[in-house]
């Protein structure tokens, strides 16, 4: 597979520039998320409203650039939706990296797409896909409230 | 033994990774090996193989002496006094726990110190940290300075009245540091510290003389020395295995077992229960071979060559930083690129065939203490050659323009 499809210029981008970075105001959720194979670490701050809408979605934290991309990624896209449409959103995600399924969302526009298939190709590379998905177990762990660190060691 | 054709007895260089000759650059997580090996565990498993001890036919005889054979050779690879201080384990890890756990049971009670470095693998941390749990000892860090070398001053500062053990590495896996492990078991035995040295990254790139370090234990990896996974070897100064309670019960470990009373088989039998890893013990005995006819000097002077040449090389590449500078360095390249994570350099170097390490290597202690969360690593083995670090070179160069970095 060429280098190339893994990192695309969108990852490259979001990597080193990314999105919703930082603590946002007014934050009812957040979750920590680690991984023990290489130390990086991630912070998701979430706020629900009372409609359980996500109206703010930021993160702090390091890692490489495909997991600070991916979810540089994931904040833009959940960020504005409901709580069922971000976990259908983020099933999809994970489906689609763990075992090459096919986005069925019908929730993201064809730019949110472009952005959510530029880490399509991390499922090629098996010892990464744990870099990818970090965040993302993070955020439900967010949404649901729960306690506990994530840890891509304890996680399926 | 020429040692610019030894790449040609190690099969696995034949083959290809991503289309491209592998060059592999990760011997201080395990060394490759050579077809000598290979073939020995072969030939073991096809027309030898019984296992030892136990049984008075032919096979299990001869098993029981090949194996007793590899133990002679590390005896005299390592210098020991005699066969009974050489114990086989799994790996350096279980020989460091055996130490810890049968020492920490006799000789550690509440508030007792053990003294580690900063530079410690999690082998030569966890093992204690049991002990700190479960008998109230307290570890305490002897400190490095930038360069990554142990601050012998205040190390020594750090023992007291109460320190039981030091345990040390003789060899960092991250920076390559050679620890002047001499000195350091001359300042404990003035003061009746005996000394633990973990020789897991040492024991396949320096000349081991247990007896002129004098070091009450040595801790020592058989994969890592070329041979098969499954063997390690734990050296003891005979006082302390005489000493020391077992610490795997079972078959083979035991004199007289009674309902009312059991007693313990003579060195070394005592600390190896169960059937061992038999075929690979017998193995190993080629490695050891097989460093014996390279020659320790010439392996030692060939990879100071070539780690100059690396660092060399490396310093004229941007945005590369290696990590630490220690006094006498070993063939061991921790370093950073700016602004690209670790991960993505071992990703991008895996597509040009070239094999490193990126995370914090079993050593976070190390990482906390400079202040990095990851760091990617090169690491040498015998069969490495200054091609190997030019195809490093460019695929880092390659790494830097998938990342656009100026």
């Amino acid at each position: 597979m060429d280098l190339k499809e893994l990192y695309q210029d969108i990852i490259l981008e979001h990597g080193k520039s990314p999105r919703n970075f930082g603590k946002c105001i007014g934050h009812n959720h957040e979750a920590k998320g680690y991984n023990p194979l290489c130390g990086d670490q991630v912070h998701v701050y979430l706020k629900l409203n009372e409609k359980k809408n996500v109206e703010e979605l930021t993160f702090e934290g390091s890692g490489c650039a495909i997991s600070m991309a991916s979810t540089s990624i994931m904040t833009e896209l959940v960020k504005g939706k409901s709580f069922e449409t971000a976990k259908e959103i983020i099933n999809d995600f994970l489906n689609m990296i763990k075992s090459g399924s096919v986005m069925t969302t019908k929730d993201l526009d064809e730019d949110q797409k472009t952005k959510i298939m530029s880490l399509s190709g991390v499922k090629q590379y098996p010892m990464r896909v744990k870099c990818a998905t970090l965040s993302w177990h993070t955020l439900v762990s967010a949404l649901d409230g729960k306690k506990n660190e994530v840890n891509t060691e304890k996680v399926d | 033994m020429n040692i610019e054709n030894i790449k040609s007895q190690f099969p696995i260089f034949s083959k290809k990774v991503n289309g491209k000759p592998l060059v592999y650059l990760d011997s201080s997580n395990s060394s490759q090996k050579p077809l000598s090996v290979i073939n020995r565990l072969d030939s073991f498993y096809k027309n030898e193989f019984s296992n030892i001890g136990r049984s008075i036919h032919s096979l299990s005889v001869n098993a029981t002496n090949k194996f007793d054979e590899t133990r002679e050779s590390v005896k005299k690879f390592i210098n020991a006094d005699t066969k009974e201080e050489i114990i086989f384990t799994k790996n350096a890890t279980e020989s460091i726990n055996l130490v810890a756990s049968t020492f920490g049971q006799q000789n550690i009670k509440k508030g007792d110190e053990i003294l580690i470095t900063e530079l410690e693998h999690h082998s030569n941390y966890v093992p204690w940290h049991y002990l700190r749990e479960n008998k109230g000892a307290v570890i305490k860090f002897a400190p490095i300075n930038d360069d990554g070398d142990i601050i012998i001053s205040e190390l020594e500062k750090l023992i007291s009245s109460k320190t039981k053990i030091i345990a040390v590495t003789h060899l960092s896996n991250v920076t390559g540091t050679i620890v002047p492990v001499k000195e350091i078991i001359d300042i404990a035995h003035k003061k009746n510290i005996p000394v633990l040295v973990d020789g897991c990254q040492s024991a396949p790139h320096l000349k081991i003389d247990v007896k002129d370090l004098d070091c009450d234990f040595y801790a020592i990896s058989g994969h890592k020395v070329y041979g098969p996974t499954g063997v390690g070897i734990l050296y003891a100064k005979k006082k302390w295995l005489e000493q020391l309670p077992p610490y795997i019960g079972g078959g083979g470990m035991i004199n007289e077992v009674k309902k009312d009373r059991i007693s313990y088989a003579q060195l070394p039998e005592k600390y190896e229960a169960g059937t061992m890893a038999t075929a690979e013990v017998v193995a190993f005995n080629e490695s050891i071979k097989f460093m014996d006819a390279i020659g320790i000097e010439n392996l030692v002077n060939h990879e100071r060559e070539l780690t100059n040449y690396a660092l060399e090389k490396l310093k004229t590449i941007n945005s590369v930083n290696v990590i630490g500078n220690p006094k006498n360095k070993a063939g061991v390249i921790s370093f950073t690129i700016k602004d690209v994570h670790p991960h993505d350099i071992a990703t991008i170097l895996d597509e040009d065939g070239v094999a490193i390490r990126a995370g914090h290597h079993c050593c976070q202690i190390l990482h906390d203490r400079l202040n990095l969360t990851a760091t990617a690593r090169a690491s040498f083995g015998v069969y490495n050659t200054k091609e190997d670090v030019d195809i490093l070179c460019k695929a880092i160069e390659n790494c830097r323009k998938v990342f656009d970095l100026k």
